[in-house]
């Protein structure tokens, strides 16, 4: 026990300020791709339920495929595709040799693309359960669209979202460890660098699995209160 | 955007396809398995039983499956002497077995959150009427609660299916050449991603749309009393 400490101790020799970072890495690059998520989810949504057949088609298209592909692939495809782009277009300037993108823009877009298309679904289930009556008095009380959404539209739906938000901002966090496939050093990959360095993958694998179900620990509890705090003005529990 | 090359990938990619079904039909029979203990564990009443199941559905579903995957694998690898002299070496050194056993794991944590859910939605009458028909025990659970709760639970555990089938993708990571797995072999040989995501792409479409076709199907089948009069079911539906 008094090794395992060690091994994440924040003195010289111990890995615990390395983790840290990584930690730190993990969080920021799954708020990135779930806030990126966030915009498509909302599009895609506003698409589904208001757009005309062409548009429906392409949302209700764009949800299937992207809930239907494993996550793995499109990170594939954002980091190996982005970057085949960028050399393109530096190869078209002059100049030769392969160019990367950055992995932490590679990995947020691919985890963005497909957590919005899991958020769509919620918005849309979500924006169900507002009543026609609102929106008409909005209207009728002379609220320009964006007025009548920014003060009736999105405030409702949020809060019948919030508890499928919260399982798919669950879903980011998890996925963002499969990033560490492109060489971006957050917490997985973090982990395998001090798993060959010290020869103890137990030990590490055990600590980054530690560190995760703290963070998901911690956003259950704020997600719990951002549902409480939603839910004041609704009396009656009801959800 | 090269077609004839879309179609060549798609060819090689199929070879894949065996395993990727393979490794979701063991994680899905051992998980269901799994799945139903930890989920009548959970609703037995009895603290024993109950925290153990929690405790383990929580660290599982709050850590990600790449982490279990390398923990099992990687991690185990540490234990190699002891695990030789009680000759499980054999099992914990394929990445195919410690595959199978990381997405069973995984399996049975979320599928045992689907049949919670489904255990608790049996109504209270119709145990009462079992009861009093003289069932208790094992009979009850055979003839009426696990039946019922297992009609109850099969959409949602359709969508577990799909999930499961996406996360076999993970194993490619620990080299195992399932769909994924090849799939990232032709795009580090070839450098042409985005034709390979299409191909592989629509091989997990094409998996998980039969797969969806036949869950709704078992589902029709299990649900005879649903169905009625075939008129007024439709326009149920269309509501």
């Amino acid at each position: 026990m008094t090794e395992l400490l060690q091994l994440v101790s924040f003195g010289p020799g111990g890995w615990g300020f390395a983790l840290l970072i990584a930690a730190f890495m993990t969080v920021s690059v799954a708020v990135c791709g779930f806030l990126i998520g966030g915009v498509i989810g909302a599009v895609i949504a506003w698409g589904k339920l208001a757009g005309n057949l062409p548009v429906r088609f392409s949302a209700d298209a764009y949800t299937t495929v992207l809930r239907g592909i494993p996550d793995l692939l499109v990170i594939y495809l954002f980091y190996f595709g982005g970057s085949m782009a960028v050399t393109g277009l530096f190869n078209l300037w002059g100049e030769a040799g392969f160019v990367g993108v950055p992995p932490f823009a590679a990995g947020a877009t691919a985890i963005g693309v497909v957590s919005g298309a899991y958020q769509a679904e919620v918005f849309r289930g979500a924006f169900r359960v507002l009543a026609k009556g609102e929106i008409e008095a909005g209207k009728a009380a002379g609220m320009s669209p964006v007025l009548l959404f920014r003060r009736i539209i999105a405030p409702q739906v949020l809060r019948h979202a919030l508890p499928g938000i919260g399982n798919i901002w669950q879903m980011a966090l998890k996925e963002s460890a499969l990033i560490s496939v492109t060489g971006l050093v957050e917490l997985l990959r973090q982990s395998q660098i001090a798993a060959g360095s010290t020869r103890k993958p137990f030990e590490f694998y055990l600590i980054a699995g530690a560190i995760f179900l703290v963070i998901t620990w911690l956003s259950q509890h704020v997600f719990s209160w951002l549902e409480s705090r939603a839910r004041r003005s609704m009396p009656g529990g009801i959800v | 955007m090269d077609p004839v090359f879309v179609r060549d990938s798609f060819l090689q990619l199929l070879s894949g396809v065996p395993l990727t079904l393979e490794l979701t039909a063991f994680a899905f029979v051992i998980g269901l398995v799994l799945a139903v203990l930890i989920a009548l564990m959970q609703v037995s009443g009895l603290r024993v039983l109950r925290m153990p199941a929690s405790a383990y559905v929580f660290v599982i579903r709050g850590t990600p499956l790449l982490v279990q995957i390398f923990l099992i694998y990687y991690g185990l690898g540490q234990f190699r002497p002891t695990l030789q002299s009680l000759g499980l070496w054999q099992f914990f050194r394929e990445a195919y077995w410690c595959g199978i056993l990381a997405l069973s794991l995984n399996s049975a944590a979320y599928g045992s959150e689907v049949l919670r859910g489904a255990l608790l939605s049996v109504s209270r009458r119709e145990i009462e009427a079992a009861k009093a028909c003289g069932m208790s025990g094992l009979l009850l659970y055979r003839r009426i609660i696990l039946p019922l709760a297992l009609r109850q639970a099969l959409p949602a555990y359709g969508n577990e299916l799909i999930l499961m089938v996406k996360a076999t993708s993970l194993v490619s990571i620990i080299t195992m050449m399932e769909v994924t797995g090849v799939a990232a072999r032709l795009i580090s040989e070839t450098y042409r991603p985005v034709e390979v995501f299409i191909a592989a792409g629509t091989i997990y479409l094409i998996i998980n749309f039969l797969l969806t076709r036949a869950v709704s199907m078992l589902d029709w089948w299990l649900t005879p009393h649903l169905r009625g009069l075939p008129t007024t079911d439709k326009t149920e539906q269309a509501k």
